[in-house]
């Protein structure tokens, strides 16, 4: 085992799947440049043309990595901020999703879409919004975001590898985290959620930079609330079972999310449960979401992002 | 015919005073992030200020423009109150966007600053939109949106350019080529050798300029801005020169040759060039350009010191203003 950071755990993903299968490539703008230092260095490795930067051209980009997809290339498409893929986003979107099925599934399009997101850096909305809700909203893609190193590697792995479009963005508010991961080759499958922590009173489901707060609330709880932490891990499949098995035991559930309230995963969570566990829950669900209004920039960001002391008063609330 | 005949005395004062306030204000800025005073992305005009300078002393006050993501010295060209800027970059509700948007969403609509924008080429469609109503309107004002090299190859950038001839309208493309879209060379990005010829083909004159010469670009702005306000549609205006820091505060710049900085801030400052002028000219004296220079450090400094002593936003503000009306109210 070795311990490293998040943002180092997707760059060992990406250098052993450009390793292991030469029809990998990533594309983006500044990858060489390295904004984030996920890309640092890769393209002495594998050149210029594996590690393929593109004018600031959203569209253009995104077309080149489609048509690739295409014929037989895996693209992992690096939108550097999530609310960039937005200027494309009939293309990596709506095409993308609805390609396998309109075409009658000819063709597969084995493209991974990823990008830096989430609150914290005070970037305002346009840098700062997430993007897994709008995309897990449009059928045909596969939508996931990992919260720890270990799950960053074997879940990029695993996107690059599946035969589906895959979003996988990730929080830059734990980009420095550390975590341990095994030496060995290893994937972690997507649409499998994960129980990061044990407890019997309230589950708490929580994605991303959320998870690790909610971690931190479920420690300094402990002894008198006793907090299970469910890491979704994928939205789009969504591993309901393990949340119902789980609110078998708690009977409560907080959904944490840094998406928008309405029309976000934590709505979807919520109503889903209503339709196959009401008759687990002991309580309403719960939500701690960002409110319905674009992330201020600025010092403001901290009243409407979801935050540990949000969380911890939120699984008081369900728990009185 | 010396430059005081097309220009004047205060016209000169005035230009000198602009590119100082702005030169000023971003280097203060830079430092005040040092100290951890401003949050999230910044990007600095820096080594640029003739550009914004050149082309606003052709604005009339209800002409309209667009900015980017580094739009701190379009806005203090065209008018924009320094410190409701600062205060707006420090995070307080007294800003000119009250403390939610910061450097990147400076906006000033009174003063025809329709905003800064976060999304690269975002503000040249939004441009012809702005000079659409004018001509609809037939009130001689003009639009103009300033992006850079790497503006000029999104869509977006191609279709706005397309649109305003096709609409004949009084829309002004500003393109300042600082040679990096965000880490990346002109030289990678742009696919062509020449720009000009690229962006005329479209179907509209574009004058060049140097961007760091205020005389060369408010020559080349002139031209552009009186083609659009005469009613012949859209015009470009080119200017080149490099941006003295990186692309945000804290980019390590590793893209840069040994020595461009350095060499930037000695042969390619507006600043500089223009005093040179004017001691060959005689137009102005050194003495004046002195006394500005007190004034705008004056200035920055009392902007600065409002901005930490502005107030902060509450969190009762923060919900306020995301819609004007919200149900039946």
């Amino acid at each position: 085992m070795r311990t490293i950071t998040l943002i180092d755990a997707i760059k060992e993903a990406y250098q052993e799947e450009l390793r292991r299968d030469d029809s990998v490539f990533l594309v983006g703008q500044d990858l060489r440049g390295a904004i984030f230092p996920h890309t640092k260095g890769l393209v002495e490795e594998f050149g210029t043309e594996r590690i393929l930067d593109t004018p600031i051209a959203e569209s253009g980009m995104y077309g080149a990595a489609f048509g690739a997809a295409q014929e037989g290339m895996r693209p992992v498409v690096d939108f550097m901020f999530g609310g960039f893929s937005y200027v494309t986003f009939s293309e990596c979107s709506v095409t993308t999703g609805q390609y396998y099925f309109l075409h009658g599934s000819q063709q597969s399009l084995p493209i991974v879409i990823t990008a830096g997101v989430g609150t914290g850096q005070r970037l305002a909305n346009d840098h700062a919004m997430s993007i897994h809700g709008t995309f897990a909203h449009h059928p045909g893609i596969k939508v996931a975001m990992p919260s720890t190193p270990y799950d960053a590697k074997g879940m990029f792995k695993a996107a690059i590898r599946d035969d589906n479009p895959v979003v996988i963005p990730w929080h830059m508010g734990i980009m420095m985290l550390k975590g341990e991961i095994p030496d060995e080759d290893y994937v972690v499958p997507l649409g499998v959620a994960d129980v990061k922590r044990e407890g019997d009173d309230v589950t708490v489901l929580a994605n991303s930079m959320q998870l690790q707060h909610a971690l931190k609330v479920a420690e300094k709880l402990e002894g008198e609330i006793s907090v299970e932490v469910i890491d979704p891990r994928s939205f789009v499949p969504f591993d309901i079972d393990t949340v119902l098995q789980s609110l078998e035991k708690t009977n409560r559930l907080v959904v944490v999310d840094e998406d928008w309230e309405s029309g976000g995963f934590a709505a979807t969570v919520s109503a889903r449960i209503m339709e196959q566990g009401f008759d687990l829950l002991d309580a309403p669900v719960t939500r701690v979401t960002l409110p319905n209004m674009p992330v201020p920039g600025g010092y403001m960001e901290e009243y409407v992002a979801p935050n540990p002391e949000k969380i911890e008063a939120a699984i008081r609330a369900v728990c009185a | 015919m010396s430059q005081s005949e097309v220009l004047g005395r205060e016209q000169l004062l005035a230009a000198y005073r602009g590119m100082k306030t702005i030169r000023e204000f971003e280097e203060r800025v830079h430092a005040e992030i040092m100290n951890g005073q401003i949050a999230g992305f910044t990007h600095l005009y820096t080594g640029q200020e003739a550009n914004a300078i050149g082309v606003c002393a052709h604005l009339d006050h209800e002409d309209t423009i667009i900015s980017t993501h580094r739009g701190h010295g379009h806005c203090i060209a065209k008018g924009a109150d320094v410190v409701g800027m600062m205060k707006e970059l420090f995070g307080s509700s007294e800003g000119l966007c009250k403390g939610k948007g910061g450097s990147m969403h400076v906006a000033d609509v009174d003063k025809g600053i329709l905003g800064a924008n976060g999304i690269v080429a975002g503000g040249p469609p939004i441009s012809v939109g702005s000079a659409l109503a004018a001509k609809i309107r037939d009130n001689g004002r003009v639009a103009v949106s300033f992006s850079g090299d790497g503006s000029v190859n999104q869509g977006t950038c191609f279709e706005a350019m397309n649109l305003a001839v096709v609409l004949n309208v009084p829309a002004i493309f500003v393109i300042e080529n600082n040679y990096y879209s965000e880490h990346t060379n002109i030289s990678y990005a742009v696919g062509c050798d020449d720009l000009k010829a690229r962006t005329e083909a479209f179907g509209f004159p574009v004058f060049v300029a140097d961007g760091a010469d205020f005389f060369s670009v408010h020559e080349a702005a002139g031209k552009a801005v009186e083609h659009a306000r005469s009613g012949n549609g859209p015009a470009g205006v080119f200017a080149e020169t490099g941006r003295f820091h990186g692309h945000f505060v804290g980019d390590p710049q590793y893209y840069r040759a040994e020595g461009e900085l350095e060499d930037l801030r000695e042969n390619s400052c507006c600043l500089k060039n223009f005093r040179a002028r004017m001691a060959e000219t005689g137009e102005l004296g050194s003495d004046e350009l002195d006394a500005i220079d007190t004034e705008v450090l004056a200035l920055i400094e009392q902007a600065v010191t409002e901005s930490k002593a502005a107030a902060r936003p509450t969190a009762e503000q923060v919900t306020e203003d995301v819609y004007i009306h919200y149900g039946n109210a």
